[in-house]
C-alpha cells in the first residue's frame, strides 16, 4: 500500500503551489538532510521528468533546498531557502536531466561536506508523499511511515543477527527490513523499518557493533 | 499492512453493516493504522479543517501570485453573487469561490491543506463551507466531512493515483471532486452507497481530463478547474441524493481512470508541454514569466 494514513490524503499542510513539486519535494531534501545527520555544505540536485520540466514554476528548486535546511512542509521560511542556504554556507546547483527515471517525479541529490558525500535519489509519488529508492547506490524501497534505521555495514556473517538481536532486548517490533549489499564481503546495507520511537541508546549501542560502519535513523 | 478496507465496495459494505458512516470507518482504520489514539487523529483533522478555513478567509480578501497569472477571481464571484443575479444558485456559486480562493492561495505559495494534493485543494474545503451554511453542520459534523473524503481518496490514491503527472488531472481535480460529492451525501443524510455513486457520478465526468499547467505553474487552468470539479461535486450529490445510480460500479471507475492515465502521453502529465500550455498564448506566458532564463539556461547555480 502506497499510501497508509487518512492524512497522505486529507494533508500534508504545506505551503503552496503542488503537494507532489513543492511539499514532496521538501520531503524529499529533509530525508536527505536527516540521513546525512548534519547540515551539508554543497548540494547537487539532478532532476527528471515533470521536475525537471517544471521545476522553477512548482517552487521544486526551493523546496529542496528548504528540506536541506530540515524545513517542513508547511514551513513559511520554504520561500525564501534560497537565501538561508546562502547564510548559512550551503551551495546548490540544479540539474535538469533528459533522460526518462523511474517515476516522472524523480530527484536524485548528491550532497556533502568536508567530511562525506552521500547519494539519494526520491520519487514524489502525488499528495506530498515520497519514497527513497537508492541511497549510495542501494536500491532501497523507504516510505518515511515508519521509524526507520539505515545501517551501514560489512558483509560479514554475525551482523543481522547482532543487530536485530539489540532491536529486539528494547522490545521493539521490526515492521519492515532488507539487507543489500554491492559485492560479497564488501559495503551492505539494512534499511529496518520500526513499530516504536527509536532512541539515542539503541543508535549508540549499534554503532558499537563490529563492523557496522554507520547508523543513520530517520523518524516517522 | 492490515487495513479495514482496500475498496470501495469493501468501504461501503463495512458502512452499512455496521451501520456506521463512512467516516466513522476512516477514524477506525486510521486509529488501528497509525497507533495512535482517536483524540489524536481528530484533533489533526480538527487542524486541518483551521487551515482550509483560513486559506478561504485569505483568498476571499483578495491575492495575487508573483506571476500575475491568477488570484482576485474569488472576490469578484462574490460580488457577483451579492448582487442576487447568480443564474446556477448560490449555493453552487459560494462552493465555486471558496474553491478559486483556497486555489488562489495555493498560487500565492500561501499555506494550504492538500486535498488529496495542492493543486486540487480548494474543492473539498470549496464545497464544505458553502454546503455549511445550507446544512449548519456541528464542528464534529465538518470534521467528518473530510474523513469521508479521505476514505474515498485512500482508495484512489493506492488503487489508482492521485498525482498529475502519473495520471493526468482526473487524478486531481477529478478525484477532489469525487471525494467532496461523497462527503456532502453523507453531510446530508445520505447513505454510504448514496456517497458511493456521487463519487462514481462525477468521477465519471473527470475521466480524460489532462494536466496541462501554463508554464507548469499550478494556476492556469488549475484554479478553474478547482471551480468546475467543486460545482460538480455539489450536482454529482443531488443526483446521487436524489437516487440516481452509476451503472459502472465505483472500483471499477477508478480502474478505468487508472488505465486512462497510464495510457495518456507524457506531454499532457504536468510536463507542461501538451495541451493549454503548448498554445500560442500559454507559450508566451511562459516566456513572458521566465524570459531568457528558462529559455536559455536549465542550470541554475547559487
Amino acid at each position: 500500500m502506497k499510501y497508509r494514513s487518512v492524512f497522505d490524503i486529507i494533508g500534508p499542510v504545506m505551503i503552496g503551489p503542488s503537494s507532489s513539486h513543492t511539499a514532496g519535494a521538501a520531503r524529499i531534501g529533509r530525508v536527505a538532510r536527516t540521513l546525512f545527520g548534519r547540515q551539508p555544505e554543497w548540494a547537487r540536485v539532478h532532476l527528471y521528468g515533470s521536475f525537471a520540466e517544471t521545476y522553477k514554476g512548482h517552487g521544486t528548486d526551493v523546496a529542496i533546498i528548504g528540506g536541506l535546511l530540515d524545513y517542513d512542509t508547511f514551513d513559511e521560511r520554504i520561500k525564501s531557502a534560497f537565501a538561508d542556504a546562502e547564510r548559512v554556507g550551503l551551495t546548490f546547483e540544479f540539474i535538469p536531466e533528459e533522460e526518462e527515471a523511474i517515476h516522472p517525479n524523480t530527484a536524485r541529490l548528491v550532497i556533502g561536506d568536508s567530511q562525506g558525500v552521500m547519494e539519494l535519489t526520491g520519487i514524489s509519488i502525488g499528495g506530498g508523499t515520497m519514497e527513497v529508492v537508492e541511497l549510495n547506490g542501494f536500491p532501497l524501497r523507504l516510505s518515511g511511515h515508519y521509524p526507520a534505521l539505515l545501517i551501514v555495514h560489512n558483509d560479514r556473517s554475525g551482523v543481522i543477527a547482532n543487530v536485530s538481536n539489540a532491536i529486539a532486548k528494547l522490545n521493539i517490533n521490526i515492521a519492515h527490513m532488507e539487507v543489500d549489499r554491492k559485492e560479497k564481503g564488501e559495503m551492505a546495507l539494512m534499511v529496518i523499518e520500526v513499530d516504536q520511537m527509536i532512541d539515542d541508546a539503541l543508535i549508540n549501542e549499534l554503532e558499537a557493533l563490529p563492523d557496522v560502519t554507520q547508523v543513520s535513523t530517520l523518524a516517522n | 499492512m492490515d487495513v479495514l478496507f482496500s475498496n470501495v465496495k469493501e468501504l461501503v459494505a463495512l458502512a452499512e453493516s455496521q451501520n456506521k458512516p463512512i467516516s466513522e470507518i476512516m477514524i477506525e482504520q486510521e486509529v488501528l493504522i497509525t497507533k495512535r489514539s482517536r483524540e489524536e487523529v481528530i484533533a489533526q483533522m480538527d487542524n486541518n479543517l483551521t487551515v482550509m478555513e483560513k486559506a478561504v478567509e485569505r483568498g476571499l480578501e483578495g491575492v495575487q501570485s508573483t506571476s500575475g497569472l491568477t488570484g482576485g477571481d474569488a472576490v469578484l464571484i462574490q460580488k457577483y453573487m451579492a448582487t442576487g443575479k447568480s443564474l446556477s444558485g448560490d449555493i453552487i456559486m459560494d462552493a465555486v469561490s471558496k474553491a478559486v480562493a483556497t486555489n488562489e492561495v495555493n498560487a500565492a505559495m500561501g499555506t494550504i491543506c492538500a486535498t488529496p494534493t495542492a493543486g486540487a485543494a480548494g474543492i473539498v474545503p470549496g464545497t464544505l463551507f458553502a454546503v455549511k451554511n445550507k446544512l449548519n453542520p456541528t464542528r464534529e459534523q465538518m470534521i467528518n466531512y473530510l474523513f469521508t473524503s479521505g476514505a474515498f481518496g485512500f482508495v484512489v490514491a493506492n488503487n489508482a493515483s492521485i498525482s498529475g503527472a502519473a495520471g493526468g488531472c482526473q487524478a486531481e481535480t477529478g478525484s477532489a471532486g469525487s471525494m467532496a460529492a461523497a462527503a456532502i451525501v453523507e453531510m446530508a443524510g445520505g447513505t454510504p452507497q448514496q456517497s458511493a455513486e456521487a463519487f462514481s457520478i462525477v468521477m465519471k465526468n473527470m475521466l480524460g481530463l489532462v494536466c496541462d499547467p501554463v508554464a507548469g505553474l499550478v494556476e492556469v487552468p488549475c484554479v478553474k478547474r478547482n471551480a468546475m470539479g467543486a460545482a460538480k461535486a455539489l450536482v454529482g450529490a443531488d443526483m446521487a441524493l436524489a437516487g440516481v445510480v452509476s451503472r459502472i460500479p465505483t472500483d471499477e471507475v477508478i480502474e478505468a481512470m487508472h488505465k486512462i492515465g497510464q495510457s495518456m502521453p507524457s506531454a499532457l502529465r504536468e510536463t507542461a508541454k501538451g495541451g493549454l500550455a503548448a498554445t500560442p498564448t500559454g507559450k508566451a506566458l511562459e516566456a513572458k514569466i521566465f524570459g531568457k532564463d528558462k529559455v536559455d539556461s536549465d542550470t541554475v547555480k547559487s
